[in-house]
């Protein structure tokens, strides 16, 4: 079967230019939001994922889901700290951080709206313990002192959060000494000092999470029956990535329903519109298709050719969506995460996967709006059409 | 009358592509006003806060609770006429999909400065006397097919262990405005339950998340205000009080990047159907550039066949209007349903209505602009040799 070459079929798109240039732009927008979405429950993922090391556990108190629910006295912390299994620095310390977290409302730069951020208390353990962790400015907090270190997203997104401010909370101003990059993880989004200054300035007992270092990231299942049994503890153990991904899930899912159901509906109308262009297509060149079958072009080969034309359509809607798509990616957002309470920031992130994903989407808009107006036109008998003509 | 004949004539020659067309329009029209209609939702607790009630909570954040001390200075304080006040509970209904809000209250205090909250008289006495006992809102029970006398266990996240309560009441929401899937219960249950555990904090046992404060005059919030918070200024625990709308408007602003999203998509969705409508519009045009050019050999003015083409393309996109807000108002409940306790008020207000009317009106007008800039100012001949 011979069949019809491309450029007859890119050169129709081409004849009618406004019509053509009109179709795709819908096409596109619905691709851009398809894409964005998706990104952004990719973001948001990519960040709490990344927030979480392989070998570390947290615990928490049983049923506490999130860290600012949960509370860890001293002596339960003394427990779990002396659980065989646990690695050891360079200096023979536990790698052990008992943390305090509380969250404190803060004004954002710019609009000056107010929103929660978490504030951690740890020591130089718990910046062992997240290897992903640097300065990016300035140095860590003293000990014993009023010093904290913000996380790159909190510097730049709160007042008075950035490197030789001051922040006033917990009863006392507490100087910034530094910035912290946490590559694009959850840290970015906290502001960190010492634990015992933390827990008195809040004026609480208890600690809220621990982070424990295993020595062997296939013993967390022995750490877990351990904490289990021990009936002093009532916490429960949980690998660092699970528990950041639990974290980010109800979000994640959330952005992404809500923007699978608007895509969805989106490309109704994008199909629609594929469908208008490709039936006036059909209309405009029914004597074209006559002649084409009595040159002796199959059926087929006409089906095929109106079929590659809205696919084509589809293929650049897709293609300048996924375009503008991408330049998302150098923005920077951040929300109110529900399940934490606090602030996130994070990046939209375009995969390989999240871009033939948009791509199968755009030729599955073509693909449904070419179907109908291709198949009438292979139908028509060569006699009526030329004819017609 | 000739003319109206002739307009819908020609608006209706391709049915197909008119049919197309209004599916586009019902399809935009109706995802436009379902967006709106979420993203007022998320208003909602603001729209339906009073101005005479503040709320004050804890100046480092709403998850620092305040003494319970606090209460009787704030009733004190010129201008409060009646201070209660609430506990965010964070319960588990059996599971974490079951989310809906729930708050230990000061009950006799609480329902007084919430008139909106209407219980019938017997519940109401049922639920003071019973210490274990909680009420509900209308949707809340009805989702989960409560009675009066069944028993709600929930599993605290703040508070551990298991929690169970009596159901005493279910209250009616004064107005379509009013949250009815809220759970309220009494404080004192929470306060003694956390007192007699062993190694209770007891920092936390007397503690309370938020005070709500009725005052007289809503001219006098922001002077009331700043009264209670100096009270407390340089205390161990300093207070951050607002009205009721700043305080729900606050919520609102953590969740902005979404709804900025939101808002920007639903103006997305209206700019997808211009292009759908006037991709139509400029192949009807170019079809009947034959036809134009015969009017216009017949005497009519320029204007008049622009004129025809603009009223074609505005009766396509008001069907298509009417017929997707018609639409709106089911689907609308449906969608109500279907996210039940997330957004407890969902409503189609009638500005939402009335935006979805002026889209499509627009779409119309925007639709047909190019064609009608092209016809007004085509060659007469060539639209004559023109074969569509």
């Amino acid at each position: 079967m011979k069949a019809l070459p491309l450029s007859y079929i890119a050169r129709n798109l081409w004849v009618r230019r406004v019509t053509t240039v009109l179709t795709a732009l819908g096409m596109a927008l619905v691709v851009y939001v398809f894409a964005t979405v998706l990104m952004m429950s990719e973001g948001i993922r990519a960040t709490l994922v990344a927030t979480g090391q392989p070998d570390n556990v947290v615990v928490l108190r049983k049923g506490a889901g999130a860290e600012i629910n949960s509370a860890l006295a001293r002596a339960q912390a003394a427990v779990v700290e002396s659980l065989p299994g646990i690695a050891t620095d360079a200096l023979g310390r536990r790698l052990v951080s008992k943390e305090p977290v509380a969250l404190i409302n803060l004004p954002k730069r710019g609009s000056g709206k107010p929103s929660n951020v978490t504030v951690r208390g740890t020591s130089d353990l718990g910046l062992a313990l997240r290897p992903q962790v640097r300065l990016a400015a300035g140095r860590m907090f003293r000990p014993g002192t009023s010093e904290i270190v913000t996380g790159r997203a909190i510097a730049g997104g709160f007042v008075g959060a950035d490197r030789g401010e001051t922040l006033r909370f917990g009863g006392r101003d507490w100087t910034v000494v530094g910035v912290l990059d946490a590559g694009r993880s959850g840290f970015d989004s906290e502001i960190w000092g010492d634990s015992e200054q933390m827990i008195q300035a809040f004026r609480r007992r208890d600690f809220s999470s621990m982070v424990v270092r295993l020595a062997d990231a296939g013993d967390f299942e022995r750490t877990r029956t351990a904490v289990d049994s021990d009936p002093r503890l009532q916490l429960e153990a949980k690998p660092e990535i699970r528990f950041y991904a639990e974290q980010s899930e109800a979000l994640a899912t959330f952005i992404s329903i809500l923007g699978t159901a608007l895509s969805v509906i989106f490309s109704i109308g994008a199909i629609v519109g594929a469908m208008i262009t490709m039936f006036a297509a059909v209309a405009q060149r029914v004597g074209e298709i006559g002649t084409l079958r009595a040159l002796g072009f199959r059926r087929r080969a006409v089906l095929v050719a109106f079929l590659a034309e809205a696919l084509l359509l589809a293929l650049v809607g897709g293609g300048v969506g996924l375009a503008a798509a991408s330049l998302m990616q150098t923005v920077n957002i951040s929300t109110t995460n529900f399940q934490t309470f606090s602030e996130l920031a994070f990046r939209f992130t375009l995969t390989p996967g999240i871009a033939v994903k948009t791509l199968l989407f755009a030729l599955l808009m073509g693909l449904l709006g070419g179907f109908i107006p291709a198949w009438r036109a292979a139908r028509l008998s060569i006699v009526d059409c030329l004819r017609e003509a | 009358m000739l003319l109206l004949r002739l307009l819908l004539k020609n608006a209706f020659r391709h049915k197909l592509r008119s049919a197309l067309t209004l599916i586009g329009l019902v399809v935009a029209i109706c995802a436009f006003g379902l967006l709106r209609t979420i993203v007022d939702a998320w208003y909602a607790g603001a729209e339906a806060s009073a101005s005479t009630r503040l709320v004050t909570r804890s100046a480092v954040s709403l998850t620092f609770p305040l003494p319970l001390s606090y209460g009787e200075r704030i009733r004190a304080v010129q201008g409060v006429s009646g201070v209660s006040w609430a506990n965010w509970f964070g319960g588990v209904y059996v599971t974490e999909r079951n989310f809906f809000p729930q708050f230990a209250v000061d009950p006799t205090s609480y329902l007084a400065l919430y008139p909106e909250y209407v219980l019938p008289n017997v519940q109401r006495q049922a639920f003071l006397r019973d210490r274990q006992g909680a009420i509900v809102g209308r949707k809340l029970a009805d989702k989960f097919g409560w009675r009066v006398g069944d028993q709600i266990p929930l599993r605290g996240t703040i508070y551990p262990g298991i929690w169970s309560f009596t159901l005493r009441g279910i209250y009616n929401g004064v107005d379509a405005s009013t949250d009815e899937q809220q759970l309220l219960f009494h404080w004192k249950y929470l306060s003694e339950t956390i007192r007699q555990r062993p190694g209770a904090n007891p920092a936390r046992v007397d503690s309370v998340g938020v005070y709500i404060i009725g005052i007289r005059e809503a001219d006098d919030a922001a002077l009331i205000s700043q009264r209670i918070d100096a009270l407390f200024r340089n205390s161990l625990a300093e207070t951050l009080t607002e009205t009721e709308k700043a305080f729900q408007l606050s919520f609102v602003s953590m969740s902005e990047a979404i709804l900025v999203a939101l808002q920007a998509v639903s103006l997305i969705i209206v700019v997808i159907i211009m292009a759908v409508m006037a991709n139509t519009m400029t192949m009807t045009a170019r079809e009947r550039l034959a036809e134009y050019a015969t009017l216009r050999v017949l005497g009519f003015s320029p204007g008049f066949v622009v004129r025809l083409l603009a009223a074609e393309s505005l009766l396509i996109a008001l069907v298509g209007g009417l017929l997707g807000i018609a639409l709106t108002l089911p689907l609308a409940a449906f969608v109500g349903q279907a996210v039940g306790t997330l957004l407890p008020v969902f409503r189609v207000s009638e500005l939402t209505l009335l935006l979805q009317l002026l889209a499509a009106l627009l779409v119309g007008v925007v639709a047909a602009a190019w064609p009608a800039w092209r016809i007004s100012r085509f060659d007469i001949v060539a639209g004559l040799r023109h074969v569509g």
